[in-house]
């Protein structure tokens, strides 16, 4: 973990004595205080981290664990239609093949139904499945030797390429051969054709298998900085230039396909 | 001044919050000037927005009734 300006935290209710989050700058708090937050922590008292860094669970994140402990199966068919299909894409960052991630996946929901009564409410519950996911596997592609532990790596695997083919600039470093401003204004617009959203897909797969874990954590799912850094355990200076390689990557293949259209 | 290409690598910072304040008004600055990076920086944008629309695929049937067999087994015990 590189050093990081610690996370202001705004305490709503003065004295408030519930843990503060999980974040390791977590203003000195120290592991001996987490764990004794009870499930029924009122909302109201959960303080959450000002720049909403680390997102604690919501109402509604509370209330659906509430309603899978007492065997709601409704509840349950939600989730798993909501979160499998985003599971698995998230699982094939590290595992090759589809079917271990489908793998992965199901062990992935035996996990979440096991750990429901030790879920504490301190980050979102998609961000406690993700991490339950991540965990599993881990081990899974450990043991296939498909891993690269992040701790080995530099920066960031993957070559150092430049942002944009050096190429396209003259020798004063500005633009010979500029880009243009893509047509379609939004994301739905790229998305209806078809053709454009298999490039994303195919430019996503062929990412180096951590640029892509970062890549599918940050820009498709969400999930702030501070958590990414967390749920990898890596530093927030590797996360940044994994994610910069990635959407480089995502957006040299998205312009080849805007710009031969 | 920033060039274009440097300023193609410090897009993600940029959009990231994590310029210093003078690279942020280099960077700024740069943007207001140059209509070639005003177009990578709105591509940039787009790109970003566009995966999180991304669809994930849907859950296959009979793994959606694999699993809420074993939700009513783990319900059991």
């Amino acid at each position: 973990m590189d050093k990081q300006a610690p996370l202001m935290h705004v305490s709503l209710l003065p004295g408030d004595r519930q843990p503060q989050g999980e974040h390791p700058g977590g203003m000195g708090r120290s592991d001996d205080i987490r764990g004794t937050a009870p499930l029924s922590t009122p909302v109201s008292e959960v303080v959450r981290p000002a720049r909403g860094d680390i997102v604690a669970a919501s109402p509604e994140d509370r209330a659906v664990i509430e309603r899978l402990l007492a065997g709601d199966e409704a509840t349950f068919a939600r989730l798993v239609d909501e979160y499998h299909g985003r599971l698995v894409r998230l699982a094939r960052s590290f595992v090759k093949d589809q079917a271990t991630a489908e793998d992965v996946v199901q062990d992935t929901w035996m996990g979440v139904l096991n750990g429901l009564r030790s879920f504490e409410g301190r980050s979102a519950l998609k961000t406690w499945i993700f991490r339950i996911l991540i965990n599993r596997a881990k081990t899974r592609g450990i043991r296939e030797a498909r891993l690269v532990p992040f701790s080995s790596l530099g920066d960031g695997d993957g070559p150092n390429e430049p942002a944009v083919d050096p190429a396209r600039f003259g020798s004063d470093g500005m633009w010979a051969d500029p880009p243009q401003r893509w047509e379609d204004d939004t994301p739905e617009a790229v998305l209806l054709r078809e053709e454009a959203r298999k490039r994303l897909e195919q430019a996503i797969e062929e990412l180096p298998p951590r640029q892509r874990t970062v890549l599918v954590l940050r820009d498709i799912e969400g999930l702030s900085a501070e958590e990414v850094c967390k749920i990898l355990e890596i530093g927030d200076t590797n996360q940044r230039v994994m994610l910069h390689r990635a959407r480089s990557a995502v957006h040299r293949a998205l312009e080849r396909y805007l710009e031969e259209e | 001044m920033l060039t274009c290409q440097e300023l193609t690598e410090l897009v993600t910072d940029y959009l990231e919050g994590r310029l210093s304040l003078w690279d942020r008004m280099r960077f700024r600055f740069h943007i207001g000037m140059c209509k070639h990076c005003r177009a990578f920086l709105h591509d940039r944008k787009l790109a970003i927005k566009t995966l999180g629309k991304m669809p994930a695929d849907p859950i296959p049937p009979d793994v959606r009734d694999e699993l809420l067999d074993r939700f009513r087994n783990w319900k059991r015990e």
